[in-house]
């Protein structure tokens, strides 16, 4: 089964990149990855830029409106993905808790949905 | 077979195979459809069927046999009624695979037990424990939706579709259908263990007046005897089943005269269940030599001591200060520390224990109880005008009714005290 691991964070207490947090972060996320790859679930997994790059896309009446920013103000925005491939939620809850933002913001797990053919 | 069968004892006797068997006939058949929601309609349609055909033929030899058997044939059917029957025709071929293999059985009882299964799917952490525990009701104790919507102060309907829910979220989020392995039986195990306590405290917080709740209780404690069977040698399910059955021997000395919770102090422990004291005592001593303590177990070992004490003077106060010790070391939580702190009262006096609240007291600044214990223990050391203030602040952060009576009445009997005392 795929699972899509949706990592939230809390933009104000996002870790600087000069600090040295930021690269024990980072190595948190290289250690992950490797375990992804090494057992086979690793399907794809991207950073997102942040929310103030964010342009929001409504279609109405035909016409595509856009505005810029969030849809809604929320305290934790998300910031990145993962997709895994595992046999069951277990496993998925497993390779979740790897991410390093798990440990300060949360990540939403949730199968991804298959249409019957 | 009786070609006149009355129709009240089959619709008692497919009552009760629900109850005693539902459990076993659900796991079992959640095994073979792969899908909770199957399963569970199919059982329902093969009950229903067994009205019809029983109350003609009477009870088949093999009632359990037969009800698997047509609740595979009606899951066939419902799979092959449903939209997107060409998705679903090799989970049909299976089911006919599976259906031509198991003839009409004359044994008895041919349905293997998969409940442990059946437990750990129910009660997985990714489901809301209020889901979890409806679910397990529902699903391993076989009791009827409104049964657990009543004993939830729930509607019906709400309940059904928190049912539902839950059943399509285990298909969908794809919560395996196992025993969890070694790496992650400890914490499910302790989830399990949460919703089984949860369940008996449903029914024991709730005190006495609606039968129902201590259906709950006996439900929990089931539930408990079932896990013990299905895992033996686990001790932290045993110091979980000695745990409530302690509790429960005490649930006649529990509720006064008036409808009011009584304290352990208060208590007539005449009332007491003498043999459910011994078997939880019995069972906690296993639990306990084997070696592995844990939260249940401790806490079912505080209740024996205070089950085995002749009388509450006479409770052995420093065994139990040091098992709330033990207790607070299994988690980080103040209202253990709490608890040690009363029995260190009974040893070493209330002043000494006054002393040992104060490191606590910012922890539990919103806490009821805290203050209740603050208050008894002022009012022991003579600091009767302090006691009233920490009643009174107990009184205001207090949600219950019963609760409330309780600490007024304390407060009053203070006041009471003050104005006959000596001097």
């Amino acid at each position: 089964m795929k699972y899509m691991a949706l990592i939230y964070m809390d933009p104000n207490t996002r870790t600087p990149p000069d600090s040295p947090e930021f690269g024990k972060m980072m190595s948190g996320y290289q250690a992950a990855n490797e375990v992804y790859k090494k057992d086979g679930v690793w399907v794809a997994g991207d950073a997102l830029q942040p929310i103030t790059t964010a342009t929001t896309v409504r279609v109405r009446n035909g016409r595509t409106e856009t505005m810029d920013g969030p849809f809604a103000e929320t305290k934790e925005q998300l910031g990145g993905y993962y997709i895994f491939d595992c046999a069951n939620l277990d496993e998925a809850i497993r390779y979740a808790s790897l991410i390093p933002h798990a440990a300060m913001g949360c990540v939403e797990v949730r199968p991804v949905m298959v249409f019957d053919r | 077979m009786g070609h006149n069968p009355a129709a009240v004892p089959v619709a008692e006797a497919i009552d009760r195979i629900a109850r005693q068997d539902g459990g076993r006939l659900l796991s079992h058949l959640v095994g073979s459809l792969r899908d909770f929601q199957l399963a569970e309609d199919s059982l329902q349609d093969a009950l229903e069927s067994a009205l019809v055909h029983w109350n003609r033929n009477g009870l088949p030899a093999a009632p359990n046999a037969w009800l698997m058997q047509v609740a595979r044939r009606k899951a066939i059917d419902r799979l092959r009624r449903s939209a997107n029957l060409h998705a679903k025709s090799a989970e049909i071929a299976h089911l006919i695979e599976l259906e031509n293999g198991s003839a009409m059985a004359d044994e008895p009882d041919p349905i293997g037990d998969e409940r442990l299964k059946l437990i750990f799917a129910c009660c997985h952490p990714a489901l809301d424990r209020k889901t979890c525990v409806a679910l397990t009701l529902r699903s391993v104790c076989g009791l009827k939706t409104e049964e657990i919507a009543n004993a939830f102060l729930d509607a019906h309907e709400a309940m059904a579709q928190r049912l539902v829910r839950a059943r399509q979220k285990i298909v969908r989020a794809g919560i395996a259908y196992e025993v969890p392995g070694r790496e992650g039986w400890a914490a499910r195990l302790e989830s399990v263990l949460a919703v089984v306590y949860l369940i008996f405290n449903e029914g024991y917080a709730s005190g006495s007046g609606r039968h129902l709740r201590s259906d709950l209780c006996e439900e929990a404690i089931r539930l408990g005897r079932l896990l013990m069977t299905l895992c033996p040698e686990e001790p932290e399910i045993e110091g979980l089943l000695a745990l409530m059955l302690l509790h429960y021997a005490r649930r006649a000395a529990r509720i006064g005269a008036s409808g009011e919770i009584l304290t352990l102090e208060a208590q007539d422990r005449r009332l007491w269940d003498r043999a459910q004291i011994s078997e939880g005592v019995a069972l906690i001593e296993q639990a306990l030599y084997r070696g592995r303590p844990g939260p249940y177990q401790i806490q079912a070992a505080i209740i024996a001591v205070h089950a085995e004490a002749p009388s509450f003077p006479e409770t052995d106060w420093q065994q139990i200060a040091w098992l709330y010790a033990e207790l607070a070391r299994t988690a980080d939580n103040p209202v253990y520390e709490l608890n040690r702190i009363v029995a260190v009262s009974y040893v070493e006096g209330p002043a000494a224990a006054l002393a040992c609240l104060k490191p606590i007291a910012m922890a539990l600044v919103e806490y009821q109880p805290f203050y209740a214990v603050q208050a008894d223990l002022l009012a022991r050391d003579g600091q009767i005008d302090q006691a009233r203030l920490a009643y009174r602040r107990a009184i205001e952060l207090s949600h219950s009714g019963a609760e409330k009576l309780f600490l007024s009445e304390r407060l009053e009997a203070l006041v009471r005290g003050v104005l006959t005392g000596p001097g």
